[in-house]
């Protein structure tokens, strides 16, 4: 581009604030997590030896960490699943219908708004064992519901509860592809004598793809890093660390137990694993362009 | 036939409304109860009249299970933090985003990598060292130290950056003809074919910064300096040992309602900011 300005000090009086930010709090940050991983120090931070890989060693041995990782994956699916599905779901019900679409996609949203730590106090409330009207109706049907005492229950209400958090964004997005599939097309199907389900499998489904693998990448992501709030305030990682995710994790073994180098080692692990969605997600983006 | 299908698919959305809006419903009816009605199972279906007088309480005094202080302090800083992160995002970003596609200078690629790599550092996955860093610089219960780090976006810049991209370049050729300078050029042709972009980009990152709650839980300790959303975990701390849901899900209300009104307000910019801004 010939005929960009060229005057440099300006552009970096301009750039200037976003990348001494940046520096500050991304990459100095960055780089004390990749240091400090390297190294093991006593309790209170006095003296720290160089130890080379032994916090990455200790992490992937040790059963807790473990743990973390197979609730992570274990919760990162539910989820993922949950709101991708349901999303998608609702998105083809209100797509179908004729003159609600507004009304209903005006109240479908309303979740985004909500604070994951205040989705967390909500069904926190609606689940509570003594009062909560879930609890409520599964103990009416014989159903003995005590989240905070079954690891399962509660690994259950936090996906409900973070589910329910990221629903409204993957319908709005499903909704928005739905509202561009060019009716003709339909109607094309529908003349050549396929059935609804055949008419979604072979021509929605398809054109929805860039869609959901987009949104896949995404729900993935806020279950890593989003549902922080959500587990803090529902269960704090229990009962028995059966919610414990790998972010929840950091934040416990950092700032409640005070180890900091295994902390910045799974600061390191966490962020390896961001990169690699971040290159899923712009490899992508290139190919998005199909339609 | 066409009829019971028709009915069928608004029962299942009805259906659907009702599990998406329970939650809210419920804080609202527990909003409105009193102490006395959470004693037994179940709490009651239909709100009770205490709500105004709840909300009252919670706002103006303080409890104890938020130290003392009342709501409407966390709701200030709640506003003055979403306000600033907001600001000073669409400000940092358009301006960054301004020198990447309007100006060639030095190490023009490495800068945008550096922003770039910002995407793969959520402050969730650095909480510890980022902390440290505000610590280092005297931020903790601070406003700055709320808002600051949490201002450099990728995600806001390389909107604007594609934004940038798709005008055309006769836009830049014709105020240089008309002698325009960069500023001008900026102030008066840049900004105002932005607006709507801006806007959009200002209704999400608005609920971003209120909806914040890691950060702003490891960065303040005194409760003076507390957001409301992350004042739920005062009450999250308690809620079992002192059962005052009555006053937890009246803040609840209000750390919702702020974004609550901004997206049922201006619904279409907030669809279009969302439908854009991860794109």
């Amino acid at each position: 581009m010939g005929k960009n300005f060229k005057m440099h000090w300006l552009a970096f009086i301009l750039i200037a604030p976003q990348i001494i930010i940046t520096i500050i709090f991304f990459l100095w940050p960055a780089i004390t997590a990749l240091l400090q991983s390297l190294y093991q120090g006593d309790a209170f931070g006095i003296s720290q030896r160089f130890s080379g890989f032994d916090n990455f060693i200790d992490l992937l041995k040790d059963p807790a960490y473990l743990k973390a990782i197979s609730t992570t994956l274990v919760f990162n699916t539910l989820v993922t699943l949950l709101a991708l599905s349901s999303g998608l779901f609702v998105a083809l019900l209100v797509n179908a219908t004729v003159k609600s679409q507004a009304f209903y996609k005006s109240f479908y949203i309303w979740p985004y708004a909500v604070a994951p730590a205040v989705a967390g106090i909500l069904w926190r409330f609606l689940f509570n064992p003594a009062i909560g009207w879930v609890s409520y109706l599964a103990n009416l049907m014989g159903f003995e519901f005590n989240y905070i005492l079954h690891p399962g229950q509660a690994l259950f209400v936090v996906v409900i509860a973070a589910s329910w958090q990221q629903f409204s964004y993957n319908f709005l997005f499903f909704f928005a592809s739905l509202q561009a599939i060019p009716k003709s097309l339909l109607e094309a199907g529908m003349i050549d004598g396929a059935n609804a389900w055949q008419r979604f499998w072979h021509i929605i489904f398809p054109l929805l793809s860039p869609t959901t693998f987009f949104l896949l990448v995404i729900n993935v992501i806020y279950a890593f890093f989003d549902t922080f709030g959500i587990i803090q305030v529902m269960t704090r990682g229990g009962p028995g660390n059966s919610t414990s995710t790998l972010v929840y994790k950091v934040y416990n073994d950092g700032f409640i137990g005070l180890d900091l180098g295994s902390s910045a080692a799974q600061s390191v692990i966490l962020m390896v694993i961001v990169i690699g969605l971040t290159v899923i997600q712009f490899k992508y983006i290139d190919k998005k362009v199909v339609y | 036939m066409r009829g019971f299908k028709r009915v069928c698919l608004h029962a299942c959305l009805l259906g659907g409304l009702f599990v998406i809006l329970l939650p809210i419903y419920l804080a609202f009816v527990a909003a409105s109860l009193q102490a006395q009605d959470f004693l037994s199972a179940p709490t009651p279906f239909l709100p009770g009249g205490q709500f105004f007088h709840n909300i009252k309480t919670v706002l103006f005094e303080g409890m104890a299970v938020t130290g003392g202080h009342a709501i409407s302090t966390m709701l200030f800083n709640s506003f003055i933090m979403a306000l600033v992160i907001a600001f000073g995002k669409i400000a940092v970003s358009l301006l960054s985003a301004y020198a990447l596609i309007y100006f060639d200078f030095p190490f023009k690629k490495l800068m945008f990598w550096m922003i770039f790599l910002t995407l793969m550092l959520p402050v969730e996955v650095r909480i510890v060292p980022t902390f440290q860093v505000a610590a280092n610089l005297n931020l903790l219960n601070s406003y700055t130290g709320l808002t600051l780090p949490l201002i450099a976006s990728a995600t806001a810049t390389f909107l604007f950056r594609q934004f940038f991209m798709t005008l055309p370049s006769e836009l830049l050729e014709a105020a240089k003809l008309d002698g325009a300078g960069p500023i001008h050029f900026f102030k008066d042709i840049l900004l105002p074919v932005s607006k709507m972009n801006i806007a959009a980009l200002f209704i999400i990152m608005f609920i971003y910064g209120w909806n914040q709650y890691l950060w702003p839980l490891v960065i303040t300790s005194e409760s003076k300096m507390a957001t409301i959303v992350m004042g739920i975990q005062y009450l999250a701390g308690v809620a079992d040992q002192i059962p005052q849901w009555h006053y937890i899900m009246a803040i609840a209300l209000l750390a919702m309602l702020p974004p609550l009104m901004i997206i049922i307000v201006m619904q279409q910019l907030f669809e279009k900011g969302l439908l854009e801004t991860d794109k």
